[in-house]
């Protein structure tokens, strides 16, 4: 179990506050990218990779690592800057994002990038990805556990469906599975480009224990997982309700902020908000 | 300097033209209308369009039931997710019984550029022409792309046509005859023949003139329609100019220059150069940094034909 304080809240929040304005960095430097469900996944994965997961930045391949999966290829810079925050790769890495001869890829890239476990970019595969982790782990007695995390536009790709059949199926109950649900993708409101409601409904008569947690709140993350890893026999899936470009005032809840990297200026305004 | 359009901008007003005078023109996306501009579609006909969400292969087994009843069905996406993501869907749903749906994907090639290689679609030319019963159509410019859209709802049948996602430069007048099946020469000279299609047409026009200056002249063909492909003008180039460089925003493998060589291997084989993607993925970089790292900016093309002469 994942023991935490008042203390390792606060910090893990400052950790979050700190990728934020990494990413924001980042995407300005690059001049294109995705700023929105980068930044409604942050606090997930920044929780992820400073408290729950057993990890070794100075050893990416460490076997008995537990592994987390991008399934959203395009929220990489969330993903990057915690790694290099981490301690993958020095934080100077992060500012040749999606530049020529850069280890840091458009989407990621398990080749050019330490720590990423997975190439993705195409949207709707990690959750087998992260399913066949899991069943590596039981088919050889290991004790890691995997994480994932998905979108909700994402989750309209029938492979995600295929997935959340056979995971159950397979009792991976060293699977926990996180969905960004922050109500947006790049054509409108996911309610209003195909509805995938009720989605926590749909996973639990898919067999998987299901916990709703506001994805912002770091206790609800580190107890969402230590719920599933107190679940036997099957995975569980946690529906993170979350928002679209989190922290950012002006990209909050805004479909326009989901493929669009700010100017120097909006950067700027939007660094002087993240403190 | 020539000008610029993007081809996916003509993509979308055409469309709107076209479903202004045929009601039974319907356009399907999956979450991408804001790139694809199938959205200037659906600010036209609300009725008429349809989102899929990010559901590829939903959006294709759609379009085969709407083609059955007798829509003209235009289904886009980026060329990675209407190309590979949904082969299967295609082949048994669409090419198979040969039906009425014309996949129009944008962001093509590497001159997608930094969004890396999950989104540069170089296998896509080669997946659809290996597929029978499907017209494969890669327009050069802003022109053509109109063009080609109108043309291609006049024969039924499946269609596959592969726009890109940056500025092509201008390479046709308003008064060019787009016909399916039929390369067009645009330059004609006697020494090699540069076959291009797509960016990579701008790109040889470039070359060509290149070479004019040194006194070496070159045919320049513009192949949009690469399945069928003019095999006639191909042989007639080998004829006429005994070497031929092709020219490709695609993996050299299975592409145009396969598509040519096949065609030259056993009617006229003549020396040949293939200028592509070579065997490998492509990365983030900007569009003409991919171009010229992988030697297909219009200098590698005037080195090409000069080695092959
Ligand atoms: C298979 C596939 N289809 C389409 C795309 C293009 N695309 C990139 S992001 C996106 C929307 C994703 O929405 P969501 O999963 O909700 O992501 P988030 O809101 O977390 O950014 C789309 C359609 C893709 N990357 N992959
Ligand atoms: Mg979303």
């Amino acid at each position: 179990m994942v023991e935490f304080n008042d203390k390792d809240i606060e910090k893990l929040e400052t950790k979050a506050k700190d990728v934020r304005r990494w990413i924001i960095k980042m995407l300005a430097e690059a001049g294109s990218g995705h700023p929105g469900g980068s930044l409604s996944s942050t606090d997930i994965i920044t929780a992820l990779y400073f408290k729950i997961m057993n990890h070794k930045p100075d050893d990416p391949k460490w076997p008995d690592r537990d592994r987390f999966v991008l399934s959203k290829g395009h929220c990489c810079p969330a993903l990057y800057a915690v790694l290099s925050l981490s301690g993958y790769f020095p934080t100077y890495e992060l500012m040749r994002l999606r530049k020529i001869d850069s280890p840091l890829q458009g989407h990621t890239d398990m080749l050019s990038t330490p720590g990423v476990e997975i190439s993705a970019g195409s949207l709707g595969q990690g959750l087998s990805v992260a399913g066949g982790m899991a069943l590596a782990g039981k088919l050889n007695h290991k004790d890691y556990r995997v994480y994932v995390v998905f979108g909700d536009g994402e989750s309209q790709e029938g492979q995600v469906w295929e997935a959340a059949m056979a995971c159950p199926h397979y009792k991976l109950d060293n699977l926990c599975a996180f969905l960004d649900h922050n109500k947006l993708q790049i054509d409108g409101p996911v309610s209003e480009v195909m509805n995938i409601a009720p989605v926590t409904d749909k996973f639990k008569a898919f067999g998987w224990h299901t916990i709703e947690i506001d994805g912002h709140d770091m206790r609800q993350i580190i107890q969402a997982v230590n719920e599933a890893k107190n679940t036997f026999g099957q995975p569980t899936m946690v529906i993170a309700h979350t928002i679209k470009g989190k922290g950012v005032s002006f990209m909050e809840g805004k479909v326009g902020w989901h493929g669009v990297a700010p100017t120097k200026e909006k950067a700027e305004k939007a660094l002087l908000e993240l403190g | 300097m020539a000008e610029l359009m993007v081809t996916r901008d003509a993509y979308g007003k055409t469309l709107v033209k076209l479903g202004q005078e045929n009601q039974e023109i319907i356009v399907l996306d999956a979450d991408c209308s804001s790139s694809t501009r199938t959205s200037v579609f659906r600010e036209a006909f609300p009725d008429r369009f349809i989102n899929f969400g990010v559901a590829e292969a939903n959006m294709i087994g759609f379009a085969a039931g709407l083609a059955t009843c007798g829509k003209i069905v235009f289904a886009s996406t980026f060329a990675v997710f209407g190309s590979s993501r949904v082969f299967d869907q295609v082949r048994t749903s669409i090419a198979w019984p040969k039906l009425n749906v014309k996949i129009v994907v944008t962001h093509a090639g590497i001159s997608v550029g930094e969004d890396g290689a999950s989104h540069q679609a170089i296998e896509d030319i080669a997946l659809m022409r290996s597929l029978a019963n499907m017209t494969v159509i890669v327009p050069a410019d802003g022109i053509e792309t109109e063009k080609a859209i109108i043309a291609c709802t006049k024969v039924p049948g499946p269609f596959y046509i592969r726009l890109g996602r940056a500025k092509f430069p201008i390479v046709f007048s308003n008064d060019y005859e787009f016909k399916i099946g039929q390369g067009i020469i645009l330059r004609d000279g006697k020494d090699a023949t540069i076959i291009a299609i797509g960016l990579m047409v701008f790109e040889a026009l470039q070359a060509a003139d290149e070479l004019k200056k040194e006194g070496i002249t070159v045919r320049v063909i513009n192949m949009s329609t690469i399945k069928p492909i003019d095999k006639e003008l191909i042989i007639q180039a080998a004829q006429d100019t005994r070497a031929i460089v092709t020219c490709e925003e695609h993996s050299i493998i299975g592409g145009l220059g396969s598509a040519v060589a096949e065609v030259l291997v056993e009617n006229c084989p003549v020396p040949m150069k293939r200028i592509g993607v070579p065997d490998r993925f492509g990365f983030s970089a900007t569009p003409d940094e991919l171009l010229e790292r992988f030697g297909m900016k219009s200098t590698h093309i005037v080195k090409a034909v000069k080695e092959i002469l």
